[in-house]
């Protein structure tokens, strides 16, 4: 393989691991926090994506500025994902804490099969094309390799938000809650950490990080029908490789994925598909919890 | 297994058999597909009462029906019966090996190991071309040990096809509940380290319930090949798994014949609501689920508290 | 002369550099009823799951009625004759009680092949006439159709060491049998139990903290420290032991008769 296609699929990994690592983190967060693995965290990359491609539709054949377009679409996305969280959060999740892990992963299904159809009902069947973003950021050339700048920037994004995530959980004060919520919900509430806020909280984070993600990713796909259903399993594999609810394990999952994805579809089209399944299944083989999780033996 | 329950259990059979004759094409079929569904839901259940949930039962399902539509192209055999067989076969293979696997692991990892070998497998179909790729593989026409039916006649004999296979299961499975390891599936669920202290091997009993449900599986999925006339790799895509879970759920892990029952109501509801509101049919499903789970704990009840084993049987 | 039913020679185990148990050489006749002190990490938990097959030692054997049983696994173990209880009761919760011990009966006259696991019914005769018979020696029979969750602690270890009988092992290993019980309760669970146990004339190691238990119903005890016995003999002797008195159990407190004493 030559240094030009060795760097090809370099780019390719990282953008595909940037675009992972966003979809995922607001998994995992969930998932450390509540132990709730969310289905319905699709829904919010789908709200996401349809809710940038709504405000692309408004913004950007008008000749305003292309920063605002951005912006716009960013703010739009994630707004909408603050709203679905608190309705959810405070709608349907809040009456099933408590009750058995499979119990919530059911219910957030449930959630995700009527968000599907809340979609049509908003947007329509049809698809959409949100090109724009991606066109006005233009390319660069690396050599006789031809990068989109908007892929740069995604990877410039998805590094930002693990540097904010990873400075905000360990520094600031409401990090540090989190932190302990997730070790041990309950001698966190014995301290009298208001463990029902944290939940609607991250529960909030978790949605407007998937809805970011979905708005990312807009310009890149085709928004239409369906784009929900792939994502969530994309993003359980990379929890899953990476270890539920750890960041550094979202990111080293993302990346694993990526690059290998990239060096498939370089080197070794047919099995694209399931590579990323394949070295699920292979890192939960030897590390059941995940890479960056430790198994918690059972004292009797 | 006590009078009443045999009285309730033949007087199902023979319905079910008698409406072939007289119901209409279209219930059928729907009823078909439903009851070969049931097969998976029952593996699911054989798991459920020990506490595992797979969210990867559309592997099996997917192998049973890939290995009658390859059977019918590269070798020719058209016989139901041995299709069928060969598909449940399979599914039990490619389960017991796989149980090596998975039988160490529980809970949410073990669902989740499930779904990723399931996507897997829908991934490899996906880029193979002799395998039909997305568009899948035709299945040919079956007959019966000799007896070749067409169009109604074809309906009704796949139909009653079904029915038996149905029933088999659920009398085996109704036996293998009451037996020691069948009855020990709720003791593993609540204590494993206990069941392994007082002598059982734990991991056995869960390979061999993985292998049992795998079977189930792949003979629903052979079954459901043959009925549908058609195979592709969203037999193997984690939403089929997912369904399978959510029919679990309507149903309740408390009997065989839950399975069945389960199946058919939601099989009826899907075409009812895809027939009425073919944009919202899903926010239906999402929305019965939903309540099932938040008011209907008797669906769950049963595989989350107490389940008495061996149905109606009294100490002696 | 009885037998000697457990015999244990040089035993040691490593965890990477951590020595949890070293030098440990014991004979138990048969029908002997053992206390075992020591504080936690003495090494009395590593000692047990060596004996009963969860922990393989890395120096020493054991041998249970003259047969070689170092490092055999633990299922293994149990079909031999050796059966544990636990420090927290380790039961079915969804269960009844009845059923809980049926459980027990059922697994061990378990057959050992597969056919014979999937032939055999879970309520055969001989495992509910044990069962019956277990939770009357061990007196909560009335407590038959309650759900073993919502147990009171002091029947809950009653059950569990019910179930460790089933299959009538000839060694039972008792860890902390009395934890958890109130003080005024301790020795009335202790009785029950040990009258059970004598009655099935059964080897009994059981480990306690309390001294007053230890004194009531042990005939010999093991005192452990920094992973191996440093007193063994009767419980007179035993602690009376300066060494055991400092490292383990305190000066023994002359109660004016009549206070607290449990004759």
């Amino acid at each position: 393989m030559s240094v030009l296609s060795a760097f090809a699929v370099l780019i390719d990994g990282l953008v595909y691991a940037a675009y992972l690592f966003i979809v995922a983190i607001g998994l995992t967060l969930i998932f450390g926090v509540m132990k709730i693995l969310n289905v319905a965290h699709g829904s919010f990359f789908t709200f996401g994506a349809y809710g940038a491609a709504s405000a692309v539709g408004i913004y950007f054949n008008r000749g305003l500025p292309d920063a605002g377009g951005y912006l716009l679409m960013v703010l739009f996305a994630m707004a909408l994902g603050l709203v679905l969280g608190l309705i959810l959060e405070r709608g349907i999740m809040r009456w099933v804490y408590g009750r058995d892990e499979v119990v919530m992963v059911l219910v957030t299904y449930a959630a995700f099969l009527i968000l599907e159809d809340v979609v049509i009902l908003v947007w329509g069947p049809g698809s959409y094309a949100t090109y724009q973003p991606l066109l006005a950021a233009g390319n660069i050339e690396i050599g006789e390799l031809v990068v989109s700048n908007y892929d740069l920037g995604l990877i410039a994004a998805a590094a930002v938000l693990a540097a904010i995530y990873y400075w905000a959980l360990k520094f600031t004060r409401y990090g540090r809650l989190l932190t302990a919520v997730i070790f041990d919900r309950e001698t966190a509430a014995a301290f009298g950490i208001n463990v029902r806020v944290v939940y609607t909280v991250t529960f909030v984070i978790g949605a407007m990080l998937g809805a970011l993600g979905g708005a990312i990713m807009a310009p890149k796909i085709a928004v239409t029908l369906g784009i929900g259903v792939e994502v969530i399993v994309l993003a359980f594999a990379v929890v899953a490789i990476g270890g539920m609810g750890s960041i550094e394990g979202a990111l080293a999952g993302a990346l694993i994925v990526g690059i290998c994805r990239a060096a498939t579809v370089h080197l070794v089209p047919q099995v694209e598909l399931f590579v990323i399944y394949a070295v699920m299944a292979l890192v939960l083989m030897i590390r059941p919890y995940g890479l960056f999780v430790r198994a918690q033996p059972r004292k009797i | 297994m006590a009078r009443r329950d045999r009285i309730a259990a033949g007087s199902a059979f023979v319905a079910a058999a008698a409406a072939a004759f007289v119901l209409p094409d279209w219930m059928i079929s729907l009823a078909t597909i439903a009851l070969a569904n049931g097969l998976v839901v029952l593996g699911l259940i054989v798991m459920w009462r020990a506490g595992l949930v797979s969210f990867g039962q559309a592997l099996y399902y997917c192998m049973g029906g890939y290995a009658v539509a390859l059977l019918g192209r590269w070798a020719g055999v058209t016989d139901a019966f041995l299709l069928v067989l060969v598909g449940g076969l399979s599914a039990a293979v490619v389960s017991f090996l796989v149980g090596f696997l998975l039988a160490r692991y529980r809970e949410i990892f073990f669902a989740m190991l499930s779904l990723a070998l399931s996507m897997i497998l829908y991934g490899l179909l996906v880029k193979t071309e002799s395998l039909g790729s997305t568009d899948g593989l035709n299945v040919i026409v079956p007959t019966f040990l000799g007896y070749a039916p067409h169009r109604e006649k074809l309906l009704v004999a796949l139909y009653l096809l079904v029915v038996v296979v149905c029933a088999a299961a659920a009398l085996l499975t109704h036996a293998y509940f009451r037996s020691l390891a069948g009855a020990l599936a709720i003791p593993v669920r609540d204590n494993e380290i206990r069941v392994e202290f007082l002598g059982m091997s734990v991991s056995r009993l869960i390979h061999t319930k993985l292998v049992i449900s795998g079977m189930l599986a792949g003979i629903g999925g052979a079954l459901a090949a043959l009925a549908v006339g058609h195979v592709d790799p969203n037999m193997s895509y984690w939403t089929t798994s997912g369904e399978f879970v959510f029919i679990t759920i309507l149903a309740g892990a408390g009997s065989v014949g839950a399975a069945f029952v389960g199946s058919l109501a939601f099989e009826s509801v899907r075409s009812f609501a895809f027939a009425m509101l073919p944009q919202l049919w899903q926010m239906l499903l999402g929305s019965v689920l939903l309540l099932t789970i938040l008011f209907l704990p008797q669906g769950l009840g049963s595989l989350i508290k107490r389940l008495h084993w061996g149905r109606g049987a009294k100490a002696p | 002369m009885s037998s000697l039913i457990l015999s244990v020679q040089d035993l040691g185990k490593r965890f990477g550099s951590l020595v949890a148990a070293r030098d440990i050489t014991v004979s138990v006749p048969a029908q002997q009823i053992v206390g075992v002190i020591g504080a936690n990490g003495a090494g009395k938990t590593t000692f047990i799951n060596m004996i009963t097959g969860h922990v393989r030692p890395t120096k020493g054997t054991i041998h249970f009625e003259a047969c070689d049983i170092t490092g055999l696994p633990s299922r293994q173990i149990k079909g031999m004759g050796i059966s544990r209880s636990f420090q927290v009761a380790q039961i079915f919760p969804s269960l009844t009680v009845f059923e809980n011990m049926c459980a027990a009966a059922a697994i061990g006259r378990a057959p050992k092949t597969f056919i014979g696991h999937v032939r055999t019914p879970m309520r055969s005769r001989e495992s509910v006439t044990e069962a019956e018979t277990l939770l009357e020696l061990f007196r909560i029979a009335p407590y038959r159709d309650s759900l073993a969750g919502t147990l009171p602690q002091g029947i809950r270890k009653l059950l569990d060491i019910g179930m460790a009988l089933a299959g009538s092992p000839r060694l039972l290993l008792l860890d902390e049998p009395t934890s958890g019980i109130s003080i005024e309760e301790k020795f009335d669970l202790m009785q029950v139990v040990m009258s059970a146990l004598l009655s099935r004339k059964i080897t009994v190691l059981f480990v306690e903290h309390d001294m007053d238990i230890i004194e009531g119903f042990a005939e010999r005890v093991l005192a452990f420290y920094d992973g191996t016995v440093i007193a063994d003999g009767t419980p007179a002797t035993t602690l009376a032991d300066p060494r055991v008195q400092t490292l383990i159990s305190g000066p023994k407190v002359r109660l004016a008769a009549g206070a607290g004493a449990h004759v």
